[in-house]
């Protein structure tokens, strides 16, 4: 236990019992807790899962970070890596894979791919960043990242974490929908996000018109 | 090139004595830069079976599809090769542009053109009349249109070749999102009502799956399940997902869905210059991306005829060979994970190819994409004291590794007792399945591309092609160990043989010429072969542009490997392919 970490700051703890008491909110501990055992979802995609599992071997062991229990489920998982390129067919799997993962959960995109597109952006089955469907946490840029850049980025989104609020934080929120629930894309002529149906719909009634 | 070309004499010959044999349905090809035969269509079955058992070409490794659009034609063009080695044989049929495009499906004689040919419906729209199951196989049933088509624009179109116009002017990007009605990557036919779609489900995948089950044995009524394994699976070695019916444990059919990270490699590859494609044949299969370069740099270099330099050559080799060390590796570390052996195998594996990634990144710059090679030689030179590293790994830590991992794995009764005796596949069905690399050789063909048809400096090597005569897993399994000392062998003769000298044989330069013709390059990657065809109609994009992959070839065999065994056996029999996603789908 780090004391750094859990402690709040300004409380004077007598030295003897630095290792014994920690004084701490609610809040700062659940966080502490959380940011110290992000369990990712054994799910690669494409190039970048080589260096994800790269990262988690003995060179960079993630096990540093909490980090290495990769489960297969995404019901035991807190953290979706999306390591490669997302293409439209590949699409409804990641979505049904984040949509079970229970709250909380996060998303890193890791990888060019992941975040935009990357090189292979133009092609007809790709999907211009996971973005564009799921709340992404943190981008790793690379292409792909080396482990080390990785490393960087998961510890970025432990201070993602560490400053997490259950006032804020939206699945602790009120409300009747799941705010984090994706509805499936269809494959349809293409690939049918359901969410802007009203919008394909005039912009095909009206191909040739103003984008 | 090094390599031997083939006599003119030998090819005229054949061309000759097919001629005599079908004077009335083969034709020569009299494109300039063109060569091989062309069929005429109705009687492809026909000539194919005989240039299969009389002329003696066994291994139809490549089938594809080209779009003449300003001709109105499509042509098939086939690549078969003899199991013996020697140069190969291109024969082609050429069909109208009109709809229904109709070609006779080559399954019967080669089982090996069966995926090949479901890629040439999906991407090109050609029916191959006769084949037992045509279906879309790297889309999804229901897409609009058939991507490879000249006259077929991708919803991010710009213009037909790189670099666009629009990049970057008065220091302005536009995303390409702005300029597509859809504002996306989208594009839907006129007047498409999303609210109204249904979608067509994949009852096609499992009535294809139907044909293969028994409905009662013995009298007795067994119900069948239906099993779909990924695309998220973890002991898949990617997104590819398999649909298998089972008898209870045993595995009755299965089939292969792949598509799940078709990244469009050909689109993109005839869009871009020939050098803007080197770095994409990278993340072809991730693991090896020296040897990707290889292959296309040597494709693209036979349509130059231009000559590689002396010293390239030599960094090729121990980069391809390097490669191949730490591909069998992981191959081992995932099989053991996939039998059970949780990580601790893998990671041997993981540390000996960091040391080898390690070299790749200060010669290239990146550990795993390393574009390294370039037109006529490599990009630079190898730093001295990397030198020294790449000598210290070769001649003492990784034989000595090799040998721990031998050690502790090769005498381990579980192991053993998994994989010794399960079959894979045998020498005969290996080859009609047009089935390459390790596998292929484990079932006794001593089929190695670097000895049957030399490429690069292979010829000055002495090294034995590993063959194993079993056909089972444990013989795919030893037969890397085999090919990680045979490699090793190699790179202690090319780090003596390695002269001095300049790198490249030409000027590095962004643009480089490529006159009109084809050209099929082939190299023994460490999964099998990979094939590079190119057509360049001497602009400076290639016309057609189309991978070869190993592991979409290999896995046509799968059904035929797993029909009869156990669901257990399942994963492990399909780590001996050793797929890697990003080569299967592109």
């Amino acid at each position: 236990m780090e004391p750094e970490s859990l402690s709040l700051p300004n409380y004077n703890i007598p030295e003897d019992l630095q290792h014994i008491v920690a004084v701490t909110t609610l809040e700062r501990l659940y966080n502490w807790g959380r940011r110290s055992s992000v369990w990712p979802l054994m799910f690669g995609l494409a190039c970048c899962a080589i260096e994800m599992i790269a990262a988690q071997t003995a060179r960079y062991d993630l096990a540093r970070f909490g980090m290495e229990v990769m489960r297969p489920t995404p019901r035991q998982a807190d953290m979706l890596l999306v390591s490669g390129t997302v293409t439209k067919k590949m699409l409804p799997a990641i979505i049904r894979l984040y949509n079970q993962m229970p709250e909380p959960k996060y998303v890193v995109a890791m990888g060019a791919c992941a975040s935009s597109g990357g090189p292979f952006k133009e092609g007809y089955n790709v999907v211009a960043g996971i973005d564009k469907f799921l709340p992404v946490d943190v981008y790793v840029p690379g292409c792909p990242p080396t482990p080390q850049a990785l490393i960087a980025g998961l510890i970025k989104l432990q201070e993602k974490i560490d400053k997490q609020k259950f006032k804020t934080s939206r699945w602790y929120q009120k409300g009747k929908t799941d705010p984090n629930y994706v509805p499936m894309p269809i494959l349809g002529p293409d690939l049918i996000d359901v969410r802007r149906n009203e919008e394909f719909k005039r912009a095909a009634a009206n191909p040739g018109g103003e984008a | 090139m090094t390599a031997p070309a083939p006599t003119l004499d030998a090819t005229a010959q054949l061309n000759a004595s097919l001629l005599a044999r079908f004077p009335e349905s083969v034709s020569t090809e009299t494109r300039p830069g063109y060569s091989g035969i062309i069929v005429k269509k109705e009687n492809l079955v026909e000539v194919a079976a005989a240039i299969r058992d009389e002329f003696g070409y066994d291994l139809l490794t490549a089938v594809t599809a080209v779009d003449y659009l300003a001709e109105n034609k499509m042509e098939v063009v086939y690549h078969a090769y003899k199991t013996t080695g020697g140069a190969g044989l291109t024969f082609r049929v050429q069909a109208e542009r009109v709809d229904p495009i109709e070609v006779p499906s080559l399954v019967e004689i080669w089982a090996g053109a069966d995926f090949q040919e479901r890629e040439a419906y999906d991407l090109f729209g050609i029916r191959f009349t006769s084949h037992p199951d045509l279906r879309r196989i790297l889309m999804w049933e229901g897409f609009d249109g058939h991507p490879l088509r000249k006259d077929w624009k991708e919803a991010f179109f710009e213009e037909e070749t790189k670099p666009f116009k629009s990049r970057w002017p008065d220091g302005q990007h536009v995303y390409a999102e702005f300029k597509n009605p859809f504002r996306d990557n989208l594009n839907f036919p006129k007047d498409f009502d999303p609210n109204a779609y249904q979608p067509t489900g994949e009852d096609d995948l499992y009535l294809s799956l139907e044909n293969h089950s028994l409905k009662t044995e013995s009298g007795i009524k067994t119900d069948q399940i239906v099993v779909n394994m990924g695309p998220h699976h973890p002991s898949t070695h990617g997104v590819l997902r398999v649909a298998v019916t089972l008898d209870g444990e045993t595995i009755l059919g299965l089939k292969p869905v792949m598509g799940y990270l078709h990244r469009n490699h050909d689109k993109i590859g005839e869009r871009s210059t020939y050098l803007q494609i080197m770095p994409y044949t990278d993340r072809l299969d991730y693991f090896n991306s020296m040897s990707n370069n290889l292959g296309y740099a040597i494709t693209v270099e036979k349509l130059m005829k231009i000559p590689v330099a002396e010293r390239a050559e030599y960094i090729r080799v121990i980069m391809a060979e390097l490669t191949r060390i730490q591909n069998h590796l992981i191959f081992v570390g995932t099989l053991t994970n996939d039998l059970g052996a949780m990580y601790t195998p893998s990671l041997y594996a993981f540390e000996e190819r960091e040391l080898i990634l390690d070299i790749f990144e200060a010669v290239s710059g990146a550990r795993m994409m390393c574009n390294y090679l370039r037109f006529g030689g490599v990009v630079r030179d190898i730093p001295d004291d990397v030198l020294g590293k790449i000598k210290d790994l070769i001649y003492e830590r990784l034989p000595a590794k090799t040998a721990e991992m031998e050690r502790l794995l090769n005498d381990n009764e579980v192991l053993i007792g998994r994989l010794k005796g399960v079959h894979v596949l045998n020498a005969e069905t290996a080859v009609r399945y047009s089935v390459t690399g390790p596998v292929l050789r484990a079932a006794g063909v001593p089929y190695d591309l670097r000895r049957a048809d030399p490429y690069s400096v292979y010829d000055r090597f002495d090294f034995d092609v590993a063959v194993r005569h079993n056909g089972d897993m444990l013989d795919n399994y030893l037969i890397r160990f085999d090919e990680i000392w045979q490699s090793l062998k190699i790179l202690e003769q090319a780090l003596k043989q390695m002269p001095e000298g300049p790198v490249n044989s030409q000027k590095l330069q962004y643009q480089v010429r490529v006159p009109a013709g084809e050209a099929y390059g082939r190299i023994e990657s460490p999964k099998g072969e990979l094939g590079f065809y190119i057509v360049s109609n001497g602009k400076p994009t290639p016309y057609r542009y189309h991978v070869r992959p190993a592991s979409f070839v290999n896995i046509t065999a799968l059904e035929e490997m797993c029909r009869g065994s156990k669901i257990q056996d399942f994963i492990a029999l399909l780590g001996m392919l050793d797929i890697v996603m990003g080569e299967l789908d592109r």
